[in-house]
């Protein structure tokens, strides 16, 4: 701990000018939590006993993947020097963000509530296709960015490089570019001193009745609802009665404090301030992300400007493999929505794999992440449909069908079919450009622009159909860049597309599950693939089991299982008695949970892993 | 070599609830005599069989007889004085010949003196072609020995050579004449299936058992064992797994070239010229006689318990010379234990099974299985039994698991 780190200031009792609001922003493991270790650190809010690597990363799930799901802000004290010259405390709320594109929007939360942004690039890797797409949208929040070299320590490390690549996107000096170690701590208290220097303290009017803006809301199982509120206007204090204000409803304020970095219940916040309230509220919809909090006895007139709610992206359906875990499944959705505002989910029925829920995530990893918590926190074993995109399909008497689930893609009298698309930015070293250039046509991109970062590098931007991106882009790019191209992505409207929806029959029957909504010049690609991988994993049955692949009535793959012929133990004598008794009682014991495709019979395990070996991919980290 | 199975201990006086004795003599019953010892073990093979004929105090190739004896006085014992008279003798193996001809005939001999023989007893011994003489021959035959099955396997060198067989495809010609001139029903055995055998290879040998003129022919698919050679051969890729749908159609084959020489099926792996000339021991086995066996790893039934001796020829002598059991453990069956046996057992018999013997569920599976056409609609109907098809009898598990409601 420095000596510059002193507890002086309490609470609502911190003048804003002595405040400073910023995030941490970066590409995914430019070393954004590693960072915000050093500062608590130096800051004294966390001693070295207690410390460990990535200590904001607290979710289980977040510290084996070693990446940040969730923002987390902390307030942390600091001595120093401001831009006038005064030497004083300040108070420093720092908030540690995720970098996955699927998290995007916790990084804008996160914006919301700060007035700077540290823009954090890895001294060996230089910019990314994240660190773009998060710089711009702290210049969209108009933030102040402090721009800043990371890993400075790592042997491979270009910081002069890579400051002079940061400083032409941002319009500074190279000189002006920090240079730091998460890891040695070196640099890190200089970062704090320009932090208090350069980033603005909020302005707000004390006198003026609150206004608070929720920019998270945690489901806790002890405490019910936690709220994350920055003030802007007015303050909040204990025991008095709040007003959510886009519902209108009151809430008791049984608790409010600051993070430093565990919940320190204080005497309110004021303005500028960020901090906690617990209400009571069991349920994060009560507490809405971007609601505006305000007193009842003094409400303010009108509310902050919130922000949307994060929109799923991503369709599967999400079937327990043993269906009598139906009811577990759907209490574990409903736990984990209270804490995941983005997860929705509807119930589903497929003729292949049962009573399920169709959810809707923000992304792949998302997808990846909400299934290995169900699994895992609820101990459900899981079988998850090929993801999907939302169509809107406009019939020809003008009604609009918007279909989350491709099985029902309707027949016939189609006259028109839209497609999210994305705007997706690709960094990588300029001798990819023909393999990128190459893929992304492959995939129905097109080239919107393209500009060289430096002699080396180079941006290349790229409309591309949503659908395709969450398929096996992702891993395609890495591949054919070994591994050197960064992605990210933005929803940029949609686009009318000639997609059809290839349909997997068996014996003709149609395996809904397997359905799914490609483009035309794919589609007999899909059907040969599909009907080739079910003829691997279906065992064979007593008849010749056709398996077709078709759009509509037109079949455009085909594949045979041909019948099993013998099935009969040669030699069944005296010895061979017990031991063939025993074998039919266990298989009567365990009776195989066959799932019923007209009469013929598949194992969940064929279904897992047809759907399970290429499910796409941009779910690892970038 | 397969494990003995998984069951609750036997009392070393090998002493047997009252109630599996009660009826004894309303069944046929039977004796099994293993004898454990081969000259060459066949790749293929996992039967409790030693290749040293030395192993030990009554359990080397010339004490052996004196030990299965010591078994019978047990068997004698045990069963008391209400003991029928026995209807079949097998003795097999191993290479029951291993032993001096003389032995199993003092080991027949012994059996009627304890117990007595039915005046039309079947006395079989399994031999291989190449560990018989017609001077062996014609002592088993005095001795009371009524049939042989010979392990013919193949009329292909090639096969032969794979299954690392010691005879030659003619060795067997001669056995069959000297055992039918010594007065022995015979019955040779074959398997399908081998690595390398093409169907005409099959057909060859098929014709060729066929020309012997036996009264019975077994025919069996080639199983890879765990635990055997082949099984490890197949590991690493030294020779192909045997396939599925190569061994159904040499069925088929099978069923084709026996049944226009004049042999029917009347269980899955067995055909024979008359009804009259099946092995009545064996038909016990699938029909829910009582049977005591003898022998290293022998297993018996008798009333509704299962029992099996313990495996090692030396642990076998040992615990008799002790004047303990040899049993290693046992099973009382339940009645739906006996229920799924008399399934898996009976569909598998020309016979078939009474509709009525089954279920519900076995009952309402009939239909589906004519349907199926695995399940002969004729005698469905008209017999009330179920008999399998010959598409019936090679999906003959299949057939039993849905008959038990194990699939649907
Ligand atoms: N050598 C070196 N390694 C660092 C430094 N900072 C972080 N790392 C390593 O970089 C990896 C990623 O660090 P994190 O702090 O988890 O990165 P992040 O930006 O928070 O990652 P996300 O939250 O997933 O976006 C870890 O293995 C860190 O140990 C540094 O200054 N030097
Ligand atoms: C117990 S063996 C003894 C017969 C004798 N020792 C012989 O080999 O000629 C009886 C028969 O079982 C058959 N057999 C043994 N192992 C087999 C296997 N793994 N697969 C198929 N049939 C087998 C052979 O046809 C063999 O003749
Ligand atoms: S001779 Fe017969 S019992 Fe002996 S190993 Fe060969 S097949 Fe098995
Ligand atoms: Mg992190």
């Amino acid at each position: 701990m420095s000596p510059r780190a002193r507890t002086v200031l309490q609470p609502h009792a911190t003048p804003p000018e002595a405040i400073r609001n910023f995030c941490i922003i970066a590409h995914i493991d430019h070393g954004k939590s590693t960072l915000a270790d050093r500062m608590l650190q130096i800051t004294g809010v966390v001693d070295d006993r207690a410390m460990r690597a990535q200590y904001l990363d607290r979710m289980d799930i977040e510290r084996e993947r070693g990446i940040t799901i969730k923002s987390q802000a902390v307030r942390m004290p600091w001595e120093t020097v401001d831009a006038e010259g005064r030497t004083g405390d300040f108070i420093l709320n720092m908030i540690d963000t995720p970098g996955h594109v699927d998290f995007t929007y916790e990084v804008s939360r996160s914006l919301a509530a700060s007035e700077g942004a540290v823009l954090l690039v890895d001294a060996a890797q230089g910019i990314e296709a994240q660190t773009l797409a998060n710089l711009y949208l702290a210049m969209e929040n108009d933030l102040t960015i402090v721009p800043v070299l990371n890993k400075i320590d790592l042997p491979a490390a270009q910081p002069e490089k890579y400051a002079e690549e940061l400083a032409g996107l941002i319009g500074c000096e190279p000189e002006d570019c920090l240079m730091v170690s998460g890891k040695t701590g070196v640099g890190v208290e200089p970062l704090l001193d320009e932090i208090v220097r350069q980033i603005p303290h909020p302005v707000g009017d004390p006198n003026a009745p609150a206004r608070a803006m929720i920019f998270d809301s945690v489901y806790d199982t002890y405490r019910g609802v936690v709220t994350y509120v920055r003030v802007v206007d007015g303050n909040l204090n204990p025991r008095e009665k709040i007003i959510m204000m886009s519902t209108r409803a009151t809430h008791e304020l049984l608790e409010i404090g600051v993070i430093s970095p565990e919940p320190v219940p204080g005497k309110g916040l004021g303005v500028g301030e960020v901090g906690y309230l617990i209400t009571g509220v069991k349920d994060v919809r009560q507490s809405r992300v971007g609601d505006t909090v305000t007193n009842e006895r003094t409400p303010a007139a009108e509310g902050l400007g919130g922000y949307r709610d994060p929109k799923p992206m991503v369709f599967s359906g999400l079937f327990p493999i043993d269906g009598s875990d139906y009811p577990l499944l759907r209490d574990a959705l409903d736990k984990l929505k209270l804490n995941d505002a983005a997860l929705v989910y509807e119930p589903e029925t497929s003729v292949a794999l049962g009573f399920g829920f169709r959810c809707g995530f923000l992304g792949l990893l998302h997808l990846e992440i909400v299934r290995e918590r169900l699994e895992r926190e609820f101990d459900l074993d899981l079988i998850s449909t090929q993801p999907n995109v939302v169509y809107d399909v406009t019939m020809d008497d003008g009604s609009v069908i918007v279909v989350t689930n491709p099985s029902e893609f309707p027949y016939g009298k189609v006259a028109e079919v839209r497609e999210p698309v994305v705007k997706s930015t690709i960094l990588a070293p300029s001798e990819f450009i023909g393999a990128i250039m190459e893929l992304c046509q492959g995939k129905r991109g097109q080239l919107l622009g393209m500009d060289y970062l430096s002699e080396d590098r180079v941006e290349l931007r790229y409309s591309l159909p949503l659908a395709e991106v969450v398929f096996d882009f992702f891993d395609q790019l890495k591949s054919r860049t070994r591994g050197y191209a960064s992605l990210d992505y933005q929803e940029a409207g949609d686009q009318v597309a000639d997609l059809v929806k290839v349909d997997i029959l068996l014996q003709g029957e149609n395996v809904d599950a397997f359905s799914s909504v490609v483009h035309k010049d794919k589609a007999y690609a899909y059907g040969n693939m599909m009907a080739g991988k079910l003829k691997e994993l279906i065992p064979r049955q007593q008849f010749e089991v056709p398996i077709q692949a078709a759009i509509g009535a037109r079949v455009i793959a085909r594949e045979n299982i041909r019948a099993i012929r013998k099935d009969v133990l040669a030699k069944c004598y005296g010895g061979d008695i017990s031991r063939k008794r025993k074998l039919l009682e266990k298989q009567k014991a365990g009776k195989k949970r066959m799932k019923n495709i007209g009469t013929v019979e598949v194992p969940p395990e064929a279904f897992i892993a047809a759907l399970s070996s290429d499910d796409g991919g941009d779910t690892k980290k970038k | 070599m397969p494990r003995l199975p998984d069951g609750d201990p036997a009392p070393a006086s090998g002493e047997l609830p009252s109630q599996s004795i009660a009826a004894l003599g309303s069944r046929p019953f039977g004796i099994y005599l293993h004898v454990p010892f081969c000259r060459v073990r066949c790749g293929y093979c996992d039967f409790n069989t030693y290749t040293l004929t030395e192993l030990g105090p009554g359990a080397s190739t010339s004490t052996f007889a004196d030990t299965a004896l010591a078994e019978l006085d047990l068997a004698r014992s045990v069963l008391g004085d209400a003991v029928p008279r026995v209807d079949t003798v097998f003795v097999g193996g191993g290479t029951p010949t291993m032993l001096p001809a003389a032995d199993l005939v003092r080991v027949v001999d012994g059996i009627r003196e304890r117990f007595g023989l039915a005046d039309d007893v079947e006395v079989t011994t399994e031999a291989n072609p190449d560990s018989v003489t017609p001077e062996s021959l014609r002592e088993l035959a005095d001795g009371g020995f009524t049939r042989i099955s010979l392990g013919m396997q193949s009329a292909a060198p090639h096969v032969l050579a794979t299954l690392d067989r010691t005879h030659e495809p003619a060795g067997v010609g001669r056995a069959v004449a000297a055992a039918r001139d010594a007065g022995l029903v015979t019955s040779v055995d074959l398997i399908y299936g081998t690595p390398g055998e093409s169907l005409d290879d099959w057909r060859r040998s098929l014709d060729a058992a066929v020309s012997l003129a036996p009264e019975h022919i077994s025919a069996y698919a080639l199983v890879v064992e765990e635990g055997t050679k082949l099984a490890a051969q197949v590991r690493r890729g030294e020779v192909e797994r045997p396939d599925d749908d190569d061994e159904a159609t040499k069925y088929e084959l099978a069923e084709e070239v026996l049944s226009a020489a004049g042999f029917g099926w009347y269980e899955v792996s067995n055909w024979t010229r008359t009804p009259a000339g099946r092995c009545r021991h064996n038909d016990g086995y699938w029909t829910g006689a009582d049977w005591w066996g003898v022998g290293p790893g022998a297993h018996s039934h008798v009333g509704g318990v299962r029992w099996w001796n313990v495996k090692h020829p030396r642990a076998y002598a040992d615990s008799l010379a002790s004047g303990a059991s040899p049993a290693a453990g046992r099973e009382t069956l339940t009645v739906e234990q006996r229920r799924d046996e008399q399934v898996l057992l009976g569909v598998r018999v020309r016979d078939g099974l009474a509709v009525d013997d089954l279920d519900d569920v076995g009952r309402r599976a009939v239909a589906g299985l004519v349907a199926d056409g695995l399940v002969d609609g004729v005698a469905a109907v008209r017999d009330r039994r179920v008999i399998l098809t010959l598409r019936g009898r090679l999906l003959a598990d299949a057939v039993v698991r849905r008959l038990l409601g194990v699939d649907t």
